[in-house]
């Protein structure tokens, strides 16, 4: 039987294991540009107050920047077609400088267009089945989700047909459209979590109930920002049916009795805090009564019409192998470094590096998206998959074509050998770009890049989350950094404020401050001494984040302020 | 001079009354603050007449729960362009209490909300004069939608995508 996504007529022919829009979908999306272009085109003929604009570009993904407007596209649980991946590439060719960045949320963000050329790019977007629907504004935002969903061994249960019902359900929900503060939903079906569903408004882990089926635990009230909170369990099975009224339970109690009076104060995890996790347990049980029976109960056939669409590709039946062997060193330590396991035999799912030393955390040019594009269709099914952490993914590639695929990529500056070590680093775009920051975090990042340089140094220290913002909203998640940094704005100077001790998984925890904050020329010199410690510490097989866990932040803290670390 | 609104869709003359316009003329149907209903209940009750209420953003639908029989018509009323409360008591008071009556948008309604207005229960729309007939175009901005809803005031039927089925339809 032909599924959602193989072509009709019994060709074959696969189309990327991710969703396709039907009828409703193009619909919709037609439908919203028209709406942005006349809502642009009243503000540009003064119509519209700034600030009604503002509420309305702001559902749309359009932020007024230092330099120019920002556009922010939603990429759906990270997940791209090839051909979105190229049309993404011909936009920031011709309405951007060459360049997209791509964001902690699993979004790309183009910081160049014109105001009045969105309109035209959001129509471009429609052509691909793309948009940029509510990724910014106090409203439900792209659900994000495992990078590695479908195709990692410790999977449950693959997330995405989930994060495909929630992205339809939360798209302009006529309810929860106006909330007190954005709202971020993370779904999780593996062991390990490595969407950050922890410090999401709302986290949704696929689970086996107490009857052997499969259900979700609900988490809410995590979040990083000014107030850094890991989320608590608001219900410990849901049965799958009831996810979506369960939902809309959770977001009533908070449209309702969230703080709308002080915009620092009005996530929801600002809410659980005051209330409670009892006591917010208690509403939201009481409004899913009322949502129960009059929200929306998801039926067995819409969700395998969803899962349908999330098939696995046509494997080839292949042995496990190891390309490595007999290789070049580079070729090794990419292969070690930038791939990783995959459930099917034979296969290894790859990391496009987008962390090479002098380029911008996440940043990637219009020909290099061409190319990954290119690259996707020849090894991984015709699919390039966004991860949290500002890299890309082909899921499934043959390990026999790792090589070619290797230097394919090495050639465009894509294999820099450094997923999961410290220079694979988070970072928002900072002081550069953004009208928010204090600081800047693309240029600190260049600096720890030149000073840790050498890659046997970086292999040695193991695995290491190196997580820095330009300010307190965090969008760098220096919160769960198993280093952070931190931008602040002193008398005018930039500072960095250093925690140690985060992380963002299963074991979630936030990062405690090691002392007064540094100036950017002495970061690296910083980190060079926090290493220092952990490189005299560590036990057998101890990650940076255990040892500070075993020995806390005193040893550190000590080596770090010994003495001037300008010296 | 006549207040116009939307209603239903359709561009209409406004035939209620909030208090403070309804001196002299004891039988229009008139609309009360919660405070001015809380403090004379009784009074309001035994004048007769069509009754309507207006919640705060922050009030609870809870409050008007016991006396929803009184009143033909509960308005929301909205304190500019971020405030979304008024969406979940709407829906609440659709879906919950199944309030029959005009449920009134109120306050800070533009042309850019009453879609979403509409699909949460809300069927009449008080908007600035020149923003109506905007307004009444705008309830057809979406042909289609995803979540299973309301749609109290929209004239039409969406398409939709059965996302799920509210069992009380």
């Amino acid at each position: 039987m032909l599924s959602g996504n193989w072509r009709p007529g019994g060709q074959r022919t696969y189309l990327g294991g991710m969703y396709r829009y039907d009828a409703v979908d193009k619909t919709l999306v037609t439908e919203r540009v028209a709406q942005f272009r006349d809502q642009t085109r009243r503000f540009l003929a003064g119509e519209l107050s700034e600030d009604e604009f503002r509420h309305l570009r702001l559902r749309n993904g359009l932020y007024i920047q230092r330099h120019a407007p920002m556009l922010r596209v939603a990429v759906p649980y990270g997940l791209l077609s090839s051909t979105q991946l190229r049309a993404l590439g011909g936009i920031a060719r011709r309405y951007d400088r060459g360049y997209g960045h791509f964001t902690t949320r699993q979004n790309i963000q183009f910081n160049w267009p014109k105001l009045e050329s969105v309109p035209d790019i959001l129509a471009e977007l429609a052509e691909v089945e793309m948009h940029a629907i509510q990724t910014s504004g106090n409203c439900i935002r792209n659900t994000t989700s495992d990078h590695l969903a479908g195709v990692t061994p410790d999977e449950l249960e693959d997330p995405r047909p989930w994060c495909e019902l929630i992205r339809q359900w939360s798209t302009f929900h006529p309810e929860f459209t106006y909330l007190p503060r954005k709202f971020k939903i993370a779904v999780t079906g593996a062991a390990q979590d490595r969407a950050a569903s922890l410090v999401h408004d709302v986290g949704v882990h696929i689970v086996r109930g107490p009857d052997g089926n499969l259900g979700f635990e609900i988490l809410a009230g995590g979040g990083l920002g000014r107030t850094p909170i890991i989320g608590q369990v608001v219900r410990e099975f849901l049965p799958r049916e009831h996810l979506l009224s369960y939902l809309e339970a959770i977001l009533r109690v908070y449209n309702l009795e969230g703080r709308r009076d002080n915009i620092h104060k009005a996530r929801i995890k600002i809410l659980v805090r005051s209330l409670g996790i009892e006591e917010f347990r208690r509403r939201v049980e009481a409004e899913w009564e009322n949502t129960r029976t009059a929200g929306p109960r998801v039926t067995a056939e819409e969700i395998e019409r969803l899962r349908a669409f999330f098939d696995p590709p046509a494997y080839r039946a292949l042995p496990d192998t190891d390309p490595a062997a007999g290789k070049s060193t580079a070729f090794r330590a990419w292969y070690r470094y930038n791939t990783t396991a995959h459930k099917v035999p034979g296969y290894r799912a790859v990391f496009v590096s987008l962390k090479k030393p002098d380029v911008a955390p996440g940043d990637i040019t219009d020909t290099q998206m061409e190319l990954v594009a290119d690259l996707a269709d020849r090894y991984s099914f015709g699919e390039v998959r966004v991860t949290h952490t500002q890299n890309l993914l082909l899921a499934d590639v043959e390990q026999e074509k790792a090589y070619e695929l290797w230097r394919a990529l090495d050639e465009a500056g894509l294999a820099t050998p450094n997923i999961g070590t410290l220079t694979d680093m988070i970072c928002c775009p900072g002081l550069d770009f953004c009208s928010l920051a204090n600081a800047g975090s693309i240029d600190v990042a260049k600096l720890i890049n030149e000073r840790f340089d050498d890659y046997d140094y970086v292999y040695d220290l193991g695995e290491l989350e190196l997580k820095m913002s330009g300010c307190m909203n965090a969008c760098g998640h220096h919160h769960v950094g198993h280093i952070g940094i931190l931008g602040v704005d002193k008398g005018g100077q930039e500072w960095y404020q250093i925690t140690i001790g985060g992380a963002a998984g299963a074991d979630a925890s936030l990062g405690h401050v090691i002392g007064p904050s540094v100036a950017k020329n002495e970061v690296a010199e910083t980190l060079a001494r926090l290493l220092d410690v952990y490189i005299e510490n560590r036990q057998a097989e101890e990650r940076f984040l255990d040892t500070v866990r075993r020995l806390g932040v005193k040893p550190f803290k000590d080596r770090v302020y010994a003495t001037s670390a300008a010296a | 001079m006549p207040r116009r609104l939307l209603r239903d869709g359709q561009i209409v003359v406004d035939d209620w009354s909030y208090l403070a316009e309804a001196q002299g003329n004891a039988a229009a149907p008139l609309i009360l603050t919660l405070a001015e209903w809380q403090k004379e209940r009784d009074t309001w009750i035994a004048r007769g007449g069509r009754l309507g209420v207006v919640l705060a953003p922050a009030h609870s639908v809870a409050v008007l729960v016991p006396d929803l029989e009184h009143f033909a018509l509960i308005g929301a009323e909205f304190s500019g362009p971020s405030e979304g409360r008024g969406y979940s008591q709407a829906r609440q008071l659709r879906e919950h209490w199944k309030f029959p009556g005009e449920l009134r948008a109120t306050g800070f309604v533009r042309r850019d909300q009453v879609f979403f207005m509409a699909r949460s229960g809300f069927n009449s729309f008080e908007l600035p004069d020149t923003e109506i007939e905007a307004a009444a175009a705008a309830l057809s901005t979406f042909s289609a939608a995803y979540q299973p809803s309301n749609d109290a005031g929209l004239p039409f039927k969406l398409r939709r995508r059965s996302l799920g089925t509210p069992a009380s339809a």
